[in-house]
């Protein structure tokens, strides 16, 4: 990368007590304007990552660097990021307005009135958190944390007190908000629809480890490890010998992206695999072991030679339950790093 | 933070250490016949069985009570709460004035229905005197104890087939156990300390006898060994109630929002129940103003008014300042273990705690002894006294302010400080006005406590000082029961003010919390 990014981690390590490293060398960027969301298990230390870059927690070792000043070991108060916490700590003894101008630099009341508009809640000024809805509660943190003017805002777990109906609207407007806004965005979630839905880039961590980062389509479409295939979202784990520009599975022939040898392993997404029931005389790959209707898709669970896959498939004719089967692939895969 | 918990760790060691030296001042054959003597072990057993009947008497009220408040459908929950609070208000040797006014032939029983009973005397009487006004420590710890379960636990022990005598054994009692343990703690701790209703119902314990010692200033080492061995008592107590409690869990470990119990129907017992409430009552609040209002009545022409306000102006101001004082002085020490967890927090949590486990008595020799040995012109000076009771009721502040702490959480700090704000100003704008209520409640916790406290107050008053407490103590000790009823009764009515006072604060933190 040719310019500065905005927020630079390099090396972060960080562990309680004598035990396992919570954070293990962990090295991210995050540019401006962009939303990063860092996904895993639960305990595999982003929310530790979240609360070293908010200056909560000190690493143990490595650098936390803003716009090109090392604030590793700066107050929280004075490192100009923001943050809103998974159950949005609003102040319960302020009304709304004096939450939202509590951290801005300009106490005036059209200051807050301002921001309050931008997230829409113009009119709840005078009203206290507790008389406000779930998500109405989390745009008044958000607005509160921009009123602030951070260079960078930190989100733990943003939508996981709402509801599911609440949570796909509040996403929206909160992304389109975000982006308007310019701000660099750090998020940390462990639902995966979240996380790629929302995000710009993904960054994938395990134990306190980064396994992967990238834009969200190229980590679901080309995962590093079978954690990564795995976690991101439904997926077939597939081995096979590669021989060159292809690789013989249990699914047949299938091209690769780069020439390989030897046993490799890779991630097919059921969306990735076409089926059709077997002709006449063709020799089928498989038999149809079950069958799930989801309404607007199909999955069919596929018994190909003793391994399972999944195939999801909208549309074409349903087929019944012990149907002989072709499967094939379209494009090439890329194999695990 | 660090000047506090370094004025608690001087303040409470100070007596421990000036009773060891004093202590040992003595000839090592002297020593010998000291520490042996036969009358030490009748001390011990007499002091742990007043302590074993007093607990057991005031679990046997508060226990049925807590429960009939918090799980039943008895009528009136906040009147009943409200009169088994109240108690507290009554100091000790007020009640034993009551029940030695009682009985007797000049007694109240005698006059108003012609029974003479036997006077109350020792063991039983120090035991019922006690129980009757320390009972409310229980009642109250046990129903929070109560209203903090989850129902849901009961209801779910339930649904897998239990009977209801086997849910209270295996899944209510065992939680209600660690706060059970602490509130005999603090009596216990209370009537091994005590010496107001012991001296007046004339029963050997350690305290008394040490009072004995140093008021008749026959062996003032004698007296420095006998504080060390109630000291040693105390800290006892204190270890024990650390075993029993150690590695049990309690959190609830779901998430969602705690619901309220359906209560349990009481039906006819109703009528039990409240048998024994208008019971517990007459004997905890009635008897004593039943007896004071008798005694007033004899004396009521010569009430010296100028007196009493004297007397109420000194223990107001005196406790205004030392609650002041003690607030402050808790808020650091409650922060730093909260916020600082580690050794060095702890070690200054349990001095704090070590400060009120030290008898008075034996804390206000040593501070005798150590005024006039270091700091003579100092001795008996207002500020050797507030500082004494300072750090005697610094525990009683810790426990409100702690609850409420963990319960805000270091959340809303965090977000003002991603804010931008430092950790004083957001810890000042943001958590501190949320600790308003808590403050007060502990701050008049203390301050009923300083009214009624006597021991300290008696040895270490500056000469001419007289407050309410040791005015009526110094009255009834000579059998002037009607000189010394005004006094008792404003004492009660100036602490029940404040407990009154209490369970209101105490519910407005509680909306408060609500809020969120």
């Amino acid at each position: 990368m040719t310019v500065e990014p905005l927020l630079s981690l390099s090396h972060l390590s960080r562990s309680f007590g004598a035990g396992q490293a919570v954070v293990d060398d962990l090295s991210l960027d995050l540019a401006a304007g962009e939303i990063l969301a860092l996904i895993g298990p639960s305990g595999c230390g982003k929310t530790t990552t979240l609360r070293m870059v908010a200056g909560f927690e000190t690493p143990d070792r490595g650098q936390i660097r803003l716009a090109g000043r090392d604030i590793t070991a700066i107050a929280p108060e004075k490192r100009c990021i923001g943050m809103v916490f998974q159950d949005y700590a609003l102040f319960p003894h302020m009304t709304v307005a004096q939450n939202v101008a509590f951290g801005a630099a300009d106490r005036a009341s059209a200051t807050a009135q301002r921001f309050l508009d931008m997230v829409g809640l113009g009119d709840f000024g005078a009203r206290y958190p507790d008389e406000l809805s779930g998500g109405q509660q989390q745009r008044v943190a958000l607005a509160r944390s921009f009123a602030a003017a951070p260079a960078v805002i930190l989100l733990d777990e943003p939508f996981s007190n709402l509801d599911a109906a609440l949570r796909a609207r509040t996403r929206r407007e909160i992304r389109a908000l975000l982006k308007a806004s310019g701000i660099g965005i750090l998020f940390v979630t462990h639902d995966q629809e979240e996380a790629l839905s929302f995000a710009d880039r993904v960054a994938v961590m395990k134990d306190g480890r980064l396994l992967q980062c990238g834009p969200a389509a190229e980590v679901y479409d080309r995962p590093a490890d079978p954690f990564v295939a795995g976690f991101l979202g439904r997926t077939n784990l597939i081995t096979g010998e590669a021989r060159g520009e292809s690789c013989e599975t249990v699914l047949g022939r299938i091209a690769l992206e780069r020439p390989a040898s030897g046993p490799i392993g890779f991630s097919l997404r059921p969306e990735q695999i076409t089926i059709r029931e077997a002709g006449a005389g063709e020799a089928a790959r498989g038999r149809v072991t079950s069958v799930e209707f989801k309404g607007h898709d199909l999955t069919y669970w596929v018994d190909c030679n003793g391994t399972e896959i999944q195939v999801d498939q909208m549309g074409g004719p349903r087929l019944p339950e012990g149907a002989p089967v072709m499967l094939s692939v379209a494009g090439r895969v890329a194999a695990f790093g | 933070m660090l000047l506090a918990a370094g004025l608690v760790g001087v303040g409470t060691c100070l007596p421990a250490l000036y009773l060891v030296i004093r202590a040992f001042g003595a000839e090592p054959a002297q020593l010998a016949e000291i520490v042996f003597r036969s009358r030490n072990l009748l001390l011990l057993g007499n002091t742990l069985s007043l302590v074993a009947l007093v607990l057991a008497i005031g679990t046997l009220i508060a226990l049925p009570m807590a429960w009939l408040v918090t799980r039943s459908d008895l009528r009136a929950k906040g009147l009943v709460t409200f009169l088994m609070a109240l108690p507290l208000a009554v100091p000790g040797y007020v009640m034993a004035y009551a029940l030695l006014g009682l009985s007797g032939y000049y007694g109240f029983a005698r006059e108003w229905f012609g029974v003479s009973l036997p006077p109350l005397h020792g063991l039983w009487g120090a035991a019922l005197s006690l129980a009757l006004y320390t009972f409310p420590y229980i009642f109250l710890n046990l129903r929070a104890a109560f209203l903090g379960m989850d129902p849901g636990l009961e209801e779910s022990a339930a649904s897998l087939g239990r009977s209801r005598s086997e849910v209270l054994r295996h899944i209510v009692l065992p939680q209600l156990w660690p706060a059970l343990v602490s509130a005999w703690l603090v009596v216990g701790l209370y009537v091994i300390g005590d010496f107001g209703a012991i001296a007046l119902m004339r029963y050997e314990v350690f305290s008394y006898a040490i009072y004995t010692q140093y008021a008749g200033a026959f062996d003032r080492t004698y007296a420095a060994w006998l504080s060390l061995m109630l000291l040693g008592v105390a800290g006892l107590a204190l270890y024990a109630q650390a075993r029993l409690t150690r590695s049990r869990r309690f959190a609830r470990v779901g998430t969602g929002v705690q619901r309220r119990g359906v209560p349990v129907r009481l039906g006819l017992w109703a009528v039990a129940a409240w048998g024994w409430v208008v019971l517990v009552s007459l004997a905890a609040l009635g008897l004593p103003l039943a007896v004071l209002g008798h005694w007033m009545r004899r004396g009521i022409g010569e009430i010296d008014w100028a007196m009493l306000g004297q007397a109420a102006l000194n223990s107001g101001l005196a406790a205004a300042v030392v609650a002041g004082l003690t607030v402050a002085l808790a808020l650091p020490v409650v922060l730093l273990t909260l916020r600082w967890p580690g050794w060095f927090a702890s070690v200054t949590d349990r001095l704090a705690w070590m400060g009120y486990a030290t008898p008075p008595l034996a804390f206000g020799l040593a501070m005798v002894f150590f005024t006039l040995a270091v700091i003579p012109f100092a001795y008996q000076s207002h500020g050797v006294l507030i500082f004494a009771w300072v750090m005697t009721f610094l525990a009683l502040a810790l426990g409100p302010l702690r609850l409420a702490l963990m319960q805000i959480g270091t959340r809303p700090e965090e977000a003002a400080r991603a804010l931008g704000v430092s950790p004083f100003r957001a810890f000042a704008r943001v958590t501190l006005p949320r600790l308003k209520g808590p403050m007060v409640a502990a701050g008049l916790l203390v301050f009923i406590a300083v009214v009624k406290e006597l021991p300290l107050n008696w040895m270490l008053a500056p000469t001419g000082w007289r407050s309410l407490s040791t005015t009526v103590f110094g009255r009834t000790v000579e059998g002037m029961m009607t000189e010394a009823a005004p006094f008792a009764l404003a004492i009660i009515l100036f602490s029940a003010f404040f407990v009154g006072l209490i369970l209101k604060y105490e519910g407005a933190g509680r909306k408060e919390l609500g809020r969120r």
